[in-house]
């Protein structure tokens, strides 16, 4: 059994798409956090009073979602479709090996640990 | 100074003007924290360009529109630019007519700002700015002459003590005219766009409370009864449409919410604006009560329609200015206000002229909105794209955040000469 973190960073305004799509493609297991980053796209130009900078660092959200390898392509379009706009800045999707996953309510480990439970 | 001129209501007049004004930046701080946080101060400027519009067209003609003779529909241009505004007073009245301008002038201004509320999170600040400026003139001044500066609705007998004409249902119903035309921001009904700073939002509404002190109880021109009975008003009305309110939100929701609280208290201010003067405190508190149940009922139903007249101006404004127009009629009494009864206290003919102001009022306001806004589309473009929208109008539009950390920012030096600013929209 093959388990893989699915991490993907993605604009703020599309955050909400991406949660859809997920949602349509069944991966139910998903942690997100607000990060800044830089990915080659323009600076934005700000001024305050006096003050004009350039913002190096844009807001990004990055999603974080463990799932069995079955679940790995779908968790992958899921990403690109709700948070692709075209534009330089749409973010990346990374996918890592997983060695272990412990479900802390149960102590199920692996696969189990990433399957959905029905409440 | 000449004889007339009464030192304490000039002493009054010049506190409850200052107090007016405050509430347009309350009702920034207000609408900045219903909004998204990408969208803060974009709500917010739209007020504060309020302030700079309204002054400005006020002082040229909008005075003059409004203040100038009893022509039935519009005043003259004799005021046009402040001309013969001294501080000598006008007819009948003990403090300065600069005064009393200055005073009516912050009503035209919050009364731009409200109009925002329908709009934000998409309307182009220019084009707002022109809108502002038109709307003051076109609507404000004319609703104004109606129902303060001796049009056909206060010539004919229209109660109307501090602005439900010109300040409540204008701006309601012109903010639904406003909705229809500039259209739904494009997430509307698929995502939840929620509040982003609640504090802001009761903060707001406090502050707005304190100057409606100052817009009720300055609307008698005087420290007489008629002032301090408004001023009275202004503290039972609203407590009492937030008692209600609180079981509504309980009956509905389980839970008395925050910004339904913040919600009850402009509400409560809004029903007693043209009933201050005019009603006894017992019938204020009924008011509250009573009135609080229209609007809250719109407040429940508006989200479910198409129409996305984002921060319900239309309610809290429109539909309580309008009850509380209504109410004139039934519950105004003579003992209290030394002018007229209502129908309760055998006086039909009192609600006839409110009935009429509630049906004018409303429909001027809507349609010159509505044919204002279309005519502006026609010549530019009235919200910004969607891209810029999702983005957010705080960057997009004004080049700021709200809560702009400063990580990874670099500072530019002007001397730097670095190339021209590169908005988000045309990174390639």
């Amino acid at each position: 059994m093959v388990l893989k973190l699915v991490i993907g960073i993605v604009r703020p305004e599309k955050a909400n798409d991406v949660l859809e799509a997920l949602y349509r493609a069944q991966v139910r297991g998903v942690s997100l956090s607000r990060v800044q980053g830089h990915g080659g796209e323009l600076d934005r130009v700000e001024t305050y009073r006096g003050t004009t900078v350039k913002m190096g660092l844009a807001d990004k959200i990055r999603f974080e979602i463990a799932v069995s390898d079955e679940f790995v392509q779908p968790t992958i379009d899921a990403l690109c479709d709700g948070g692709r706009t075209g534009d330089v800045g749409d973010g990346k999707i990374f996918v890592v090996p997983l060695e272990r996953v412990v479900r802390i309510r149960t102590g199920e480990t692996d696969n189990r640990a990433v399957t959905p439970v029905n409440v | 100074m000449p004889a007339e001129i009464n030192t304490g209501d000039t002493a009054w007049m010049l506190v409850a003007t200052a107090l007016v004004l405050l509430m347009t930046p309350a009702l920034g701080l207000f609408y900045a924290g219903l909004v998204r946080g990408k969208n803060t101060l974009n709500t917010f400027m739209m007020c504060v360009s309020a302030i700079a519009i309204g002054a400005v067209t006020w002082a040229a003609v909008g005075y003059s529109l409004a203040f100038d003779g009893t022509g039935d529909l519009v005043g003259g241009l004799g005021h046009a630019f402040l001309k013969d505004v001294t501080f000598e007073p006008r007819d009948g009245m003990t403090i300065p007519h600069l005064l009393f301008m200055a005073y009516q002038a912050t009503f035209c201004i919050i009364t731009i700002a409200l109009i925002s509320g329908a709009v934000v999170e998409r309307m182009r600040f220019g084009a707002w700015i022109a809108f502002a400026a038109l709307w003051s003139i076109l609507v404000y001044a004319v609703l104004a002459h109606w129902g303060f500066g001796g049009g056909w609705l206060i010539e004919g007998g229209t109660l109307d003590f501090a602005g439900g004409i010109a300040v409540e249902m204008a701006s309601g119903f012109s903010a639904l005219a406003a909705a229809i035309v500039v259209g739904a921001r494009k997430d509307y009904g698929r995502q939840a766009l929620l509040p982003h700073n609640s504090v802001f939002v009761l903060l707001g509404a406090a502050l707005l409370w304190f100057g409606w002190f100052g817009f009720n109880g300055g609307s008698g021109f005087t420290t007489g009864q008629n002032s301090v009975l408004a001023f009275t008003n202004t503290l039972l009305c609203p407590a009492a449409s937030l008692l209600v309110w609180f079981v509504l939100d309980a009956l509905r929701g389980r839970r008395v919410t925050a910004v339904g609280a913040a919600t009850a208290i402009i509400v409560g201010c809004v029903l007693i604006t043209p009933a201050g003067g005019f009603v006894s405190p017992g019938w204020a508190l009924a008011l509250g009560a009573a009135g609080a149940l229209p609007c809250y009922a719109v407040i429940v139903w508006r989200p479910r329609t198409r129409v996305d007249e984002t921060l319900d101006v239309l309610a809290a404004h429109g539909i309580a200015g309008l009850t509380g127009i209504l109410f004139i009629g039934f519950f105004a009494q003579q003992n209290w206000n030394a002018i007229s009864d209502g129908l309760l206290y055998g006086n039909a003919t009192q609600l006839k002229w409110q009935a009429l102001a509630a049906v004018a009022a409303p429909a001027y306001a809507f349609a010159m909105t509505f044919a204002l806004l279309k005519l502006m589309g026609l010549v530019m473009p009235l919200r910004t794209s969607e891209h810029d929208e999702s983005i957010g109008m705080d960057v997009t539009q004004h080049g700021e955040e709200a809560y702009a950390s400063g990580e990874g920012a670099i500072l530019v030096s002007p001397e730097a000469g670095i190339e021209e600013p590169v908005p988000v929209a045309d990174a390639v």
